[in-house]
């Protein structure tokens, strides 16, 4: 979808489950609130499921002016191909200047595909998204007002800045937790416009279908947890991650992990902190037995208080915590423990 | 006892018929897993040459998958493709050692800075030339970007349906895939049918590791980029065992609009690259000693941190 005529509106995907528009989603519609403020456009999104039906007292609050819900038994859960067809065409028609989507297993299965067929750039996983111009060098033709997107590469060492100055819509997936949500106005006022499914899939789009579908409601709640203890590779074991699970139950905190604990098998995949996972800002955080990638702070360095635990005194961790406590994970922890049951009620 | 012979042969044929074609997209990686302080240059910046390229970890779960379905269904082919510099001939090598039967690398300067949706097209050029295929693989993601953006896209390019997230895939059978996958709050099971593209999560079951038999039959596989100074003695080799040639296609060898390819190809452009800098913090050094833990549990209920 080459060089649009005129430049529209933002659009963000919204993702639905069991009727509950997803925080991911409500997360880039405050971001996409504050880049439609600054460039002047209108800031829409699109609902796709079945039984939709007051989904907007979900989404308009957040500053959003118009909702496009297709609501078809068909389209209860996610499916590649008919979600594709529906995205594109409204892209199509309405040709949105810049397009949001969560960076989750739904959005990053759509994401690709859309770009795909629109031939428009896709960036993964941004952590910022600004407005800014650009001046190509080679041709001195200066843009206004291009998405830069921002994102971590190369295992998160770096960060590069990411624009597509010819292709619309702009379009970028991030992670839950990364933005922060904020209701613009509760009783803010935005236009529902019913689409017809039929209008916009084919039948030779449910090519995949869901044979069965088991999802947990997640037990595990590491953003909003206000105390994290999180253990990396040097934790040794899955059984002396049970230390850890130990003092989070006495805290009253969650238990995250680095992704080097998390491949080793030590921890469950959605305890993940880091730019491959979660991104949290506790008032504290406990990092055991972490040596501190970058992506792993990256996905922490906002925690207000920082105590590291690492029987290696120049970890990397140590230097953006508030206390490093050098030894082994296995004898701090139940000294903590201890201190605190006897001198807590 | 000729009877007997005729049945075989007739069951054999059919079973061949059964067998799929599937390829499999792999890309060779810097292990950016393990920036170690060797390979941080005094400015704090990564040096990327010290990192070893290895074949990407997930694109080794999706090499898997195919691997087992070669083991299940008699006349399966498994063929490995690759784009990127000379060198990535390697990881085809590491792929005919598992099991893969042939490998191809797509390598020419005209994709030079390609994106993910540049290099989706380009790879869609070749698998378009290699034919008709049952089944491709890729790993979800390859981690010196995470994107997980080309696998979807080559299957958009290609006009087929996707499967991502595959944990497992749990049969083929009547021109159908059953797979498993995992997401973030739980498990789904699909079916799709074929032809279809599939990514591979890396808590699906590891690779097998090299055969020795294979590293014995393929040690000597080049591409004829690699083979420009070898010895006489090894081209005799080559036109003896014509299985070790690794196919290497340029640009000419696919059929595709120059335009889309490389720099020119890519919606995106790398505006600016920063290097990672923290807040450091001067930190409170404490031991691990009762008086010292103590005391910090202390300070952190007095603070209402915790308690």
């Amino acid at each position: 979808m080459k060089k649009f005529e005129n430049m529209n509106n933002i659009i963000v995907f919204c993702e639905i489950e069991d009727g509950k528009v997803q925080d991911v989603s409500l997360e880039l519609l405050t971001k996409g609130r504050k880049l439609a403020n600054e460039l002047n456009c209108k800031l829409e999104a699109l609902a796709i499921g079945y039984k939709l039906e007051g989904i907007e007292k979900q989404i308009f609050p957040y500053g959003v002016d118009t909702l496009y819900v297709v609501d078809d038994a068909a389209l209860e859960h996610y499916l590649t191909l008919p979600y594709t067809s529906i995205t594109v065409k409204l892209f199509e028609e309405q040709k949105p200047q810049i397009a949001l989507m969560g960076a989750t297993t739904v959005g990053r299965d759509l994401g690709p595909r859309v770009s795909s067929a629109l031939h428009s750039g896709l960036t993964a996983d941004c952590t910022e998204l600004e407005i800014g111009s650009h001046t190509e060098t080679k041709t001195n033709k200066t843009y206004d007002k291009l998405l830069y997107q921002i994102r971590p590469a190369f295992g998160g060492n770096i960060i590069a800045t990411i624009i597509n100055p010819d292709c619309r819509p702009q379009m970028a997936t991030v992670r839950e937790g990364v933005m922060k949500k904020e209701i613009v106005d509760p009783n803010y006022k935005g236009q529902i416009v019913k689409l017809e499914a039929k209008k916009y899939v084919n039948d030779t789009d449910f090519a995949v279908r869901i044979i069965e579908r088991q999802m947990e409601k997640s037990k595990v709640n590491i953003k909003n947890a206000s105390i994290i203890v999180a253990g990396g590779y040097g934790v040794g074991s899955k059984e002396n991650f049970q230390l850890l699970f130990e003092l989070a139950e006495v805290l009253g905190a969650e238990v995250g992990a680095s992704r080097a604990a998390v491949d080793a098998g030590f921890a469950e995949h959605d305890r993940q902190i880091g730019q491959t996972g979660v991104t949290v800002r506790p008032k504290l955080y406990i990092a055991c037995g972490i040596s501190g990638q970058i992506q792993h702070i990256a996905g922490m360095q906002e925690s207000s208080m920082i105590i590291s635990i690492n029987s290696d005194p120049y970890a990397p961790i140590n230097k953006i915590a508030d206390y490093v406590i050098t030894g082994n994970v296995e004898d701090v922890i139940p000294k903590m423990i201890k201190y605190y049951k006897q001198n807590t009620k | 006892m000729f009877a007997f012979f005729k049945k075989i042969l007739v069951v054999e044929k059919k079973l061949n018929r059964m067998g799929l074609k599937i390829i499999v997209l792999a890309k060779q990686v810097p292990d950016t897993r393990n920036v170690g302080k060797d390979a941080m240059k005094a400015d704090g910046t990564v040096n990327r040459a010290a990192l070893p390229a290895i074949f990407n970890p997930e694109d080794l779960n999706a090499l898997e998958q195919a691997l087992r379905l070669k083991d299940q269904i008699p006349g399966t082919t498994v063929t490995l493709l690759t784009m990127g510099p000379v060198r990535a001939a390697e990881i085809l090598r590491e792929g005919l050692f598992r099991g893969a039967d042939d490998g191809i690398l797509l390598t020419d300067r005209a994709f030079a800075g390609s994106d993910t949706l540049a290099t989706s097209y380009a790879l869609s050029c070749a698998i378009r030339k290699i034919g008709k295929f049952d089944l491709i693989f890729a790993g979800r993601q390859a981690i010196d970007g995470d994107t997980a953006q080309v696998g979807p896209q080559v299957a958009e390019k290609l006009g087929i349906p996707q499967i991502t997230y595959a944990e497992d895939v749990l049969f083929v059978k009547d021109g159908a895939i059953r797979v498993k996958r995992r997401l973030e709050r739980g498990v789904e099971i699909v079916e799709g049918k074929l032809p279809i593209l599939v990514t591979v999560n890396g808590s699906a079951p590891a690779c097998r590791p090299r055969n020795a038999r294979l590293l014995m039959k393929y040690k000597h596989a080049t591409t004829i980029s690699e083979r420009a100074e070898k010895s006489e003695d090894y081209m005799a080799l080559i036109n003896e065992k014509p299985y070790l040639n690794i196919k290497e296609w340029s640009v000419n060898d696919i059929e595709c609009d120059r335009e889309q390819l490389g720099l020119s190809g890519s919606p995106t452009k790398v505006k600016k690259i920063e290097n990672i800098v923290f807040q450091v913090k001067e930190a409170k050094r404490l031991t691990d000693s009762d008086s010292d833990i103590n005391q910090l549990m202390k300070e952190l209920i007095e603070n209402h941190t915790i308690g």
